[in-house]
């Protein structure tokens, strides 16, 4: 069942993706273009998602005791503004706007089996895996 | 409002409601980039992020079915895929989260690192699309 759930919420999210413009790189970079000729098309994408996701969090969770297919709720439990969280961002933003694709998008266009993205994709985990890397050999010795 | 207006916005609703139902369901944060990193590190135990990006690729080939909307074209230099791919995963992986952790679920939970994260990767992203298309960069 949680297997089947997870699927599910996998495909309205990507058909969502898919829906709002955000799986087409010259929307985003359209998007992305501010100080030039924008396209605020996709600003939209973040209005519906919060308009459905603040109430939820705001209201709703607290209701809920727990999941309905798992034992907690698990949310993030950081809370520090550093230097790593902005440096992160920042380095994603400009990822983002090199090329145009963040992970969901990245993901969901596989769909449209184009080989161009699978390079993205294997590049992302790359990075990830790096910095995970270099995370943990920073803490192992320290 | 042009149709692509409202097609962003019910895109945005579906995404909204997606990471809801992660929630309620399995108490999980809708993050992309979280997801796809504890799928490929941990596939056992994360077996269900597994399938909810098999949804997502699902998902995204339903719409283009259903609505015989034309698949988007992608025409990338490869070294900038690799490149923009690379800096993605690492940014997403410094900073814990994507356009749906902290854009999404994070300002939906008025969380301040988030909505400190998505004005940086939004202004960062403006900056970048700047310098690409308009910067006369020698």
């Amino acid at each position: 069942m949680k297997l089947l759930m997870a699927l599910l919420c996998g495909t309205l999210f990507g058909f969502g993706l898919a829906l709002s413009g955000m799986t087409d790189i010259a929307n985003v970079i359209g998007f992305l273009d501010l100080f030039g000729n924008w396209n605020p098309t996709l600003a939209f994408v973040m209005v519906g998602g919060i308009l459905v996701s603040l109430p939820f969090f705001q209201f709703g969770l607290g209701k809920i005791k727990a999941p309905l297919f798992a034992d907690v709720f698990r949310l993030p439990t950081k809370t520090d503004i550093d230097g790593r969280l902005i440096c992160g961002a920042a380095l994603f933003g400009i990822g983002w706007g090199l090329v145009g694709l963040c992970p969901g998008p990245a993901i969901g266009s596989l769909a449209y089996l184009d080989i161009d993205i699978l390079y993205f994709g294997v590049a992302m985990l790359t990075g990830m895996f790096v910095t995970d890397f270099v995370d943990r050999s920073l803490t192992a010795k320290s | 409002m042009p149709d692509t207006f409202f097609m962003a916005l019910a895109g945005g609703i579906c995404i909204g409601l997606a990471t809801v139902f992660l929630m309620i369901t399995l108490g999980r944060i809708g993050g992309i980039s979280g997801i796809v990193f504890s799928a490929v590190k941990n596939p056992i135990e994360y077996s269900w992020a597994i399938l909810f990006l098999a949804g997502l690729i699902l998902g995204a080939f339903l719409f283009h079915f259903i609505s015989g909307h034309p698949i988007p074209i992608f025409e990338v230099p490869i070294p900038l895929m690799l490149a923009g791919g690379f800096i993605v995963g690492v940014g997403t992986k410094l900073g814990s989260g994507c356009t749906s952790g902290h854009g999404i679920c994070g300002i939906g939970r008025l969380s301040v690192r988030s909505i400190i994260a998505t004005c940086t990767f939004l202004l960062l992203g403006f900056i970048t699309v700047y310098l690409r298309l308009h910067g006369s960069v020698a």
